[in-house]
């Protein structure tokens, strides 16, 4: 309670100091290469997830400012993007057709790889706040996030099965696209606000965050959050992986034990 | 409260696995039944993986079971000879069944062929049990103690391999038992079952084992094969979750006292009534999943080939 208090304290002062303390940040590197008109200045909440026994989901706030060396444009319309990616995994997904009487799964398409959670949140609609030739080059749209199809594919329309995927996955909150999930004040602070979900893998959440004016990108940033399992979990994970033989065999002592100790306390009570 | 599993990697209540495991705890108490194949569909349906269940199915089977063998083995109602035979089918069958259920995995068939095993197991196993039971109560009423003839010569009295089998009173082949031991093996690596409630009927009606033995025998099988098939799908698939199975086992143990004081007070006829018809019950369920048109017929599997 009291670290969370002192995190957005601590957040609220950045917030409020960034337009001052930035310019003078700049004037001390004259050399650099020429930078964009604006730039984006940003933080995670925090930048790594620890997996504990009693995970059940996370929240993530990525906010920041956009740092100007001249006055601000006054016609062009200012919009940000912000994107949570997870790690990149093979999947296959299949569909069931009737055959005797019962539904079989029949087709199927692999995808080498998809991001396992993908959110996007934007200040405004996205068909307005970003050109479709953007979109594609940076992959920010949800039908896009994911990458390829594997080499053998063999059913002769893919559509339906990329389409079904997204359904699922935003059905399942692991894919989801937020419309307004970027609050922007003064055109100058911004900040979104991500809910992760309990079913999360482990690994490196990649965050992207644009600047657009008129559709057009200005300036972009990256970073990454890693999510990771700690403690029992880790140790648990780390042994069924690497010492499979001696974990099995740890199950099978486990079960042994609590079923024989149980029957013991049982026969003790009565 | 929340726990997160570290294999299945989802988060899940835990009372909901600890009540899980205490029903199906107090059924295995109340009918004398191992109730993996109750566990399994119910894993399915909270949303643990088809893998992660069948595996950690089979790991609180052998929780379950430990207790009971032991005890058999006090009250010498275990064959160990003919307990030997079906553990040495048993696991033939289970190191076979693990090969299958990879191999389905792998083709995108495993929930089916799994829900198909239930559905012809369970359904026709329940259909036995309840015409049984129905008619050993209306014999019962009628007062006619008209018992099934035991030592009859069928066609597994001529099979080479002859054992005397001193406990069950029985000179027969290995072959039957060990045919037996196979099937049970694969229903148990494939189902994530103990296999009991096929083995039982398949001793008694097969193999004309006397009743006071069948119990134990097919619980010492069962108690080494699903360790076994613990152990092999923890090594080829890393699918053994040891927190579900803890929360599962604390559950059942509980449960299945409760049970078993609740059972010595029904009758034994009814009890297999009600039995047959909770077994006719899941595989209904099941085969209903199997004919109507799911919600969405594309599924998302992880892993591509």
């Amino acid at each position: 309670m009291m670290r969370a208090l002192a995190r957005r304290l601590r957040l609220a002062l950045m917030l409020a100091l960034l337009p001052i303390v930035a310019p003078a940040q700049q004037a001390a590197q004259p050399n650099a290469p020429k930078p964009p008109p604006e730039q984006i200045v940003a933080g995670l909440s925090r930048d790594n997830i620890g997996i504990t026994t009693s995970f059940d989901g996370s929240q993530i706030l990525i906010y920041g400012a956009i740092k100007r060396e001249a006055p601000e444009p006054e016609n062009d319309k200012l919009a940000v993007i912000v994107t949570l990616e997870g790690p990149l995994v093979p999947i296959t997904i299949r569909r069931k057709s009737r055959e005797l009487g019962i539904w079989v799964n029949t087709a199927s398409v692999g995808v080498a790889s998809a991001p396992s959670y993908y959110a996007v949140a934007t200040s405004g609609p996205l068909q307005e706040i970003l050109s479709p030739r953007l979109d594609v080059q940076q992959r920010i749209s949800i039908p896009l996030a994911m990458r390829a199809f594997s080499s053998s594919v063999r059913v002769a329309d893919t559509k339906p099965f990329t389409e079904a995927m997204i359904r699922i996955r935003e059905r399942q909150g692991l894919y989801k696209l937020e419309t307004g999930g970027v609050r922007l004040v003064d055109n100058t602070l911004f900040r979104a606000d991500f809910e992760l979900p309990a079913n999360l893998i482990e690994g490196a959440y990649k965050t992207r965050i644009f600047l657009l004016r008129d559709g057009q990108l200005v300036d972009r940033y990256q970073s990454a959050i890693e999510v990771r399992k700690v403690g029992l979990e880790r140790w648990l994970y780390a042994l069924a992986h690497e010492h499979a033989a001696l974990y099995g065999l740890l199950a099978l002592a486990l079960a042994v034990v609590a079923g024989w100790a149980a029957a013991a306390v049982f026969r003790f009570v009565r | 409260m929340q726990i997160y599993l570290p294999i299945a990697e989802i988060s899940v209540n835990m009372y909901t696995l600890l009540g899980l495991g205490g029903i199906v705890g107090l059924l295995s108490g109340l009918f004398g039944v191992g109730g993996g194949f109750l566990i399994t569909p119910l894993l399915f349906f909270i949303g643990i993986p088809p893998a992660v269940a069948v595996a950690t199915g089979a790991n609180q089977v052998v929780a379950s079971s430990v207790s009971a063998v032991l005890a058999q083995l006090k009250r010498k109602a275990v064959d160990i000879p003919m307990g030997l035979v079906l553990l040495v089918g048993g696991i033939l069958g289970s190191a076979g069944g693990i090969w299958v259920f990879n191999l389905l995995t792998q083709l995108g068939q495993i929930d089916l062929a799994v829900q198909l095993c239930y559905v012809v197991f369970l359904g026709s196993i329940g259909l036995l049990m309840l015409q049984e039971a129905v008619r050993t109560m209306r014999r019962q009423r009628k007062g006619t103690g008209a018992r099934k003839k035991r030592n009859q010569h069928t066609w597994a009295h001529n099979l080479p391999f002859k054992f005397k089998f001193r406990a069950s009173g029985l000179y027969i082949s290995v072959i039957p038992p060990l045919i037996v031991g196979v099937v049970v093996g694969i229903l148990a690596a494939i189902m994530g079952v103990g296999g009991g409630f096929i083995m039982v009927p398949a001793m008694i009606y097969l193999l004309n084992m006397p009743t006071k033995v069948v119990i134990g025998t097919s619980l010492f099988q069962i108690l080494f094969v699903s360790a076994f098939t613990t152990f092999m799908h923890a090594i080829t698939n890393q699918t053994v979750d040891v927190m579900l199975a803890l929360l599962l086992i604390v559950g059942g143990v509980v449960g299945a006292q409760i049970g078993s004081r609740l059972g010595a007070r029904l009758k034994a006829e009814q009890l297999r009534i009600l039995l047959a018809l909770l077994v006719i019950l899941v595989a209904a369920k099941l085969g209903a999943d199997l004919i109507i048109r799911p919600h969405d017929l594309y599924s998302i599997a992880a892993g591509s080939h």
